[in-house]
């Protein structure tokens, strides 16, 4: 009996409808949780797909990591937002070269309440000095993202050591930007976040945006090729066919529709040129 | 309250309606952690067979690190099985990473300790019993493994399950080795943190809901097989 059983359990694994075959044309990107988390690849990806018939497998990781990611070799296209790592990936000829995608911004929300008393402010300098000053809790993704990587900018244009207040009003989650927003949410503190996710996000509790459209909230979404001559096995024609989708006026019009109650969160910026940040 | 409320309501709709993108999620689990209970008890059940009736010099180290591997972190499971995999890794050539294989590979790295580790213990109390009469027909340690594997099935029936219990449940292998893509490695546990990630938390816990509930039938079935087995003599 217990045989038959575990013979049929063993059928079972193997008979339970599958993988899709191995013939199937896939690429795998490494891009960031933003991208993932606020929808924009359930929507743009299957109009991809449709018009060339190649799938597309997101790993949806900070941007440190996604850049990592590529630098093994474990994907064939890198779609990330920390323009200075990026420039850094392509100069150690991990990949290459990179194109500007499309852009949104970064926003600070922070509590109701508003104990540093920033709500409505545009100068993010003079935000984060006072929520310094104030010593109130702000969450920081602490993961060497693209998010984390503008916020610890930000606070050195301030002119603010974060690393201060570390264990204190200063609060370093180490993960996604879901994550260190419910952290945020649940304690009442300050985060900057992007504004897709902030859109998409549902768990807001008490939390709202308090600082928004200074200039250095801009945030730049940037697509790159894994340099095939460091890994043989990546799709080079797939893979340039997808970046030359993304950046082609198909592509970017895609991008353009993806909207959240009425309001879009991705503006496609590849023919333009290069913003200043 | 309320959430645990709306998060009952979305779970009895999500399987009322089958919806097909929990429905493939669901048997994506089922698929990569019975295969990896599968590939666990051809090597672990043997391996604590073995360790039941043999006595040999370092059998007390073996034993010792068994014990230790069954509370090895998936998360440093999944890390170990991800360099391996990864294209710069001993195993990149293969292209396993982020694929079902890789999942697969990693729940039965975190549960071949636990099914060896629990069987020994569980076949060692046999052994004793039998041990007289399976030398007396000639059988040596080797030879007695299949026989006490086989008089031992009931009890090993729970061995199993707490190994499946174990791949069923955890997230931090998989989603470092599978990736969590969308339609492709998906798993229960993996959507739940995805959902928990996007505040949508009464979709995550209708999720979690489903997933305990797949587990209950599955250890349902395998009491109620067993009942049916041990009334027909088996």
């Amino acid at each position: 009996m217990f045989r038959r059983l575990f013979l049929a359990a063993a059928a079972a694994a193997l008979l339970l409808p599958g993988a899709p075959s191995a013939q199937e044309r896939f690429i795998t990107v490494a891009s960031t949780t933003s991208t993932e988390q606020s929808g924009l690849f359930r929507h743009i990806l299957p109009i991809f797909t449709a018009e060339t018939g190649i799938t597309v497998r997101v790993v949806a990781l900070g941007t440190g990591q996604a850049l990592d990611v590529g630098r093994r070799g474990d994907a064939d296209v890198v779609f990330v937002h920390d323009r200075v790592a990026e420039e850094r990936f392509v100069a150690e000829g991990f990949g290459g070269p990179r194109r500007h995608v499309m852009f949104n911004d970064f926003v600070v929300v922070g509590p109701a309440a508003d104990p540093a008393r920033v709500n409505g402010l545009r100068d993010t300098n003079d935000a984060l000095r006072r929520i310094a000053e104030a010593r109130a809790a702000f969450v920081s993704r602490g993961d060497r993202s693209g998010t984390h990587a503008a916020e610890l900018r930000l606070w050195q244009l301030a002119g603010v050591d974060p690393a201060a207040g570390r264990g204190q009003w200063y609060r370093e989650v180490g993960q996604g930007m879901g994550p260190a927003l419910n952290t945020a949410a649940a304690q009442n503190a300050y985060i900057l976040t992007d504004r897709g996710t902030w859109l998409s996000f549902r768990n807001r509790q008490d939390l709202r945006i308090v600082v928004e459209g200074d200039a250095r909230l801009f945030n730049q979404y940037g697509v790159m090729l894994v340099n095939p001559q460091r890994h043989a096995h990546v799709k080079v024609a797939d893979g340039q066919r997808f970046i030359d989708w993304i950046l082609s006026p198909a592509g970017q019009r895609a991008i353009a529709s993806y909207q959240i109650n009425g309001e879009q969160l991705f503006f496609p910026n590849a023919t333009q040129p290069e913003p200043t940040s | 309250m309320n959430d645990l409320g709306a998060a009952a309501a979305t779970a009895l709709n999500l399987v009322l309606t089958a919806d097909p993108a929990v429905a493939q999620i669901v048997l994506l689990s089922l698929r990569v952690s019975f295969s990896a209970l599968l590939v666990a008890a051809l090597v672990g059940l043997p391996l604590g067979a073995l360790l039941a009736v043999a006595r040999f010099p370092g059998r007390g180290s073996i034993l010792t690190v068994l014990n230790a591997l069954m509370g090895l972190p998936p998360v440093v499971a999944g890390l170990l099985i991800y360099v391996l995999l990864s294209r710069s890794g001993p195993l990149g050539p293969l292209g396993l990473l982020f694929t079902p294989g890789a999942m697969i590979i990693a729940q039965a790295v975190l549960i071949t300790p636990i099914l060896a580790a629990l069987s020994r213990q569980v076949l060692e109390g046999l052994w004793e019993e039998y041990a007289e009469q399976l030398r007396s027909f000639g059988a040596g340690p080797v030879r007695a493994v299949p026989t006490l594997l086989w008089d031992g099935r009931f009890a090993l029936l729970t061995v199993l399950l707490a190994g499946f219990g174990r791949a069923s449940a955890e997230v931090g292998a998989v989603m470092i080795v599978g990736g969590n893509i969308e339609g492709f490695t998906r798993v229960m546990t993996t959507a739940i943190a995805l959902e928990t990630s996007a505040g949508n938390l009464p979709l995550a816990l209708a999720l979690g809901m489903v997933l305990m509930s797949i587990v209950l039938v599955v250890n349902a079935l395998a009491q109620a097989s067993r009942d049916f087995a041990t009334r027909a003599g088996a």
